[in-house]
């Protein structure tokens, strides 16, 4: 069942003057109890497509559809919707208030929605992120707490409000590595416990392997693979993945791009990884005789279904009997 | 120590006899003093680097790495009090003039800090910034200086004429590698770089790092690289040094350390980055319960012991100082092996069998019967 989903969803900004497609023509679902890795460097649009899947952007154009119903942007239909499908931020530091107690952080959300029963909601909350027993922390400020924790109030924060979704950017990345593991582990207990959601932003491929059941891999405003993460992190077929994957710094072979991630006020034509493609560079591509169709044609958007897909000619002309 | 009396150009107490030392750390302390009290930052760390040697120094926040690789250019606020011996070229830098210093620094090693974006003078052009310490260091007249930056941004991979952008106007990564085009604008023999990668992209982080690979192997340039991120120092280093509130827990042969750390915490710093396609972390992530301790407020005996998962009852009093754990290899330039070593009461020959507090050791530290020299 898929719980929350992009379909056909473009958002666009302006940029010195001109259009930048951050995202430009994804569909992606999260179902029921699914945690999905959406990976991709900076620049490639995933944080502005979890923005907007949390509401916070309006597509030009596509829709977001909760439980199969399309996202109204009335403000009474968003603070409805953000009570069901929760941020958690990438810096904990950063979105605590430094003169807020810890129970004051985790209760703001449930007075913003007046839900009854404050105190056992702030005290559930904090114990089911790990803060046993929560009594112990609430009157303590963030600074009186080590980095783990504070992102555990953060995550409290969201438990508070019973959502269905948390949409995670970079959960990790500000963390001490020692702690890293706890967190992810706490997302993975959460699903199985409540049965929560998630989808998770990040651009390390080791984190999605640690907790994701399927990855999307966007490059410029698009999915260019998604599939279950053993399928596309163990045998990836679209060369962007492979050489996401080939950089690690454990690979044998690197396969190191040239350049920085390019600009999406200026999307290639054809395919829009071509004119950084080792597969094309390489004269792969032409071997197979898809070399045209990699600078004149871009592929179709990716379908948001199950199993695993490639936006790539290559991949697909290899993949088909010959 | 006592600063000589003559400011002199020749180092005071030179070791001759070591020549290609570039580096060595002698049981280096530094405590930083606040109204609050002394708080210990590194406790007694040794080390060394040779010329053309790349050394990675691991270890989260509060672990001292930072204030160790600080401490080699006294780069530290004045609070910190340092100790113990940091021979530079054999010349102990805790000891230098302050003109000695200005003239060791950037011209005999460098610092690449963390965060390019806010080291990094937002209102000055980038070639600008590249040209001062050349200026300053009397190396270059400003024609000069102009050439030697657009030499200096080709070798890490810019165009020259960046060096009229400002920060800016630049991504991440082309930030970085100015940090390090201007690291090696005086030609030093030693670069400390802290975190070089951290807030950068994995394909960026992986250009930078070939970047920093081979002007290693280019030019016999020493390294000191401090990550929180294993698996990025064992790419990168020939050796691996493992810090825990202030200590060396273990060290070694990097691959080594990272496939078979022997300390319980170079083990979960070695899980906490898992490699992608192994199947033992797949919908496991590894982590250690607990957080890194406050540097004031050290546990007593081994200090990682309240959140080891291997603790026997005695390291609550008892540290153990760096024991040979086994393995190790020689070094590949022809030099002394390198030993791994770990600071734990596992890799003693006979764990338990060490005397109790009540057993007439006087002293509760367990050292190796020989130092390893």
């Amino acid at each position: 069942m898929s719980l929350l989903e992009a379909r056909d969803l473009h958002v666009e900004f302006a940029s010195r003057g001109r259009r930048a497609r951050a995202v430009d023509g994804v569909d992606l679902t999260v179902g029921e109890g699914e945690i999905v890795a959406l990976v991709g460097e900076s620049g490639c649009g995933k944080t502005t497509l979890a923005r907007t899947l949390l509401g916070l952007e309006r597509p030009a154009s596509g829709t977001v559809r909760y439980g199969g119903a399309p996202l109204a942007y009335s403000t009474r239909a968003l603070k409805a919707y953000r009570r069901e499908v929760q941020l958690v931020p990438q810096d904990p530091t950063g979105s605590l208030n430094p003169r807020h107690t810890v129970y004051e952080a985790v209760a703001e959300g449930p007075r913003i929605h007046g839900l009854p029963g404050e105190r056992e909601r702030v005290a559930s909350a904090l114990s089911r992120a790990g803060l046993r027993p929560p009594e112990r922390f609430f009157p303590l400020y963030p600074h009186e707490l080590s980095g783990g924790q504070r992102q555990r109030v953060v995550i409290a924060g969201a438990l508070a409000l019973d959502p269905g979704v948390l949409v995670a950017d970079e959960p990790v990345a500000s963390l001490d590595a020692s702690v890293r593991g706890e967190i992810l582990a706490l997302l993975l207990r959460l699903r199985a416990e409540l049965g929560l959601s998630a989808l998770v932003v990040t651009h390390d491929l080791g984190l999605a392997w640690n907790i994701a059941d399927r990855v999307a891999v966007m490059y410029l405003g698009r999915i260019v693979e998604s599939g279950p993460v053993e399928q596309v992190l163990s045998a990836p077929s679209h060369p962007y993945t492979q050489a996401l994957l080939s950089v690690l710094p454990e690979s044998p072979a690197p396969v190191v791009l040239g350049g920085e991630p390019p600009d999406p006020t200026r999307i290639p034509g054809g395919c829009r990884f071509h004119p950084r493609c080792q597969v094309l560079a390489g004269g792969l591509a032409a071997g197979a005789g898809v070399d045209g169709r990699c600078r004149s044609q871009p592929p179709a958007i990716l379908p948001a279904a199950a199993g695993s897909r490639v936006a790539c000619h290559f991949a697909e002309a290899s993949r088909a009997p010959a | 120590m006592t600063a000589p009396e003559t400011a002199p150009e020749t180092a005071p107490g030179a070791r001759p006899e070591a020549p290609g030392r570039l580096l060595e750390l002698r049981d280096v302390a530094v405590t930083y003093r606040s109204t609050a009290g002394d708080v210990p930052a590194v406790r007694g760390v040794s080390l060394e680097l040779a010329e053309g040697e790349a050394l990675g120094i691991a270890g989260e926040s509060g672990s001292g790495k930072s204030t160790l690789a600080m401490a080699v250019l006294r780069l530290l606020p004045r609070s910190a009090r340092v100790g113990g011996e940091i021979l530079l070229g054999g010349e102990d830098v805790l000891t230098m003039t302050w003109g000695r210093l200005r003239a060791v620094r950037w011209a005999s090693a460098s610092v690449v800090f963390q965060g390019a974006q806010h080291a990094l003078n937002p209102v000055r052009r980038v070639g600008a910034q590249i040209a001062e310490p050349l200026l300053v260091h009397g190396l270059a007249d400003p024609a000069g200086a102009r050439t030697r930056v657009a030499e200096l941004l080709e070798q890490v991979g810019l165009p020259a004429w960046r060096a009229r952008s400002h920060p800016h106007e630049l991504s991440g990564g082309q930030r970085q590698r100015v940090m390090i085009a201007m690291a090696l604008a005086c030609s030093p023999r030693l670069i400390i770089a802290d975190e070089p990668t951290t807030a950068l992209d994995v394909m960026i982080q992986a250009q930078v790092l070939a970047l920093i690979r081979s002007l290693i192997a280019d030019r016999g340039i020493g390294l000191v690289m401090i990550s929180h991120d294993l698996s990025v120092l064992a790419a990168t280093c020939d050796r691996l040094a493992v810090m825990y509130a202030g200590r060396v827990v273990e060290t070694g042969p990097s691959r080594e350390v990272f496939t078979g750390a022997r300390h319980p915490y170079g083990r979960a710093l070695a899980g906490a980055f898992p490699t992608v396609g192994d199947r033992a972390s797949r919908l496991a992530p590894r982590g250690l319960g607990g957080d890194p301790p406050d540097p004031a407020r050290l546990p007593g005996g081994c200090s990682f012991h309240p959140r080891c998962p291997e603790a026997l009852p005695s390291c609550s009093w008892r540290e153990v100082e760096l024991w040979p754990a086994g393995g190790g290899s020689a070094r590949t330039s022809g030099g002394p092996a390198v030993a791994h070593t770990a600071a734990c009461v596992h890799v003693l020959p006979d764990p338990e069998a060490m005397p109790g507090p009540g057993g007439g050791a006087a002293d509760p530290v367990a050292r190796p019967a020989k130092e390893s020299a």
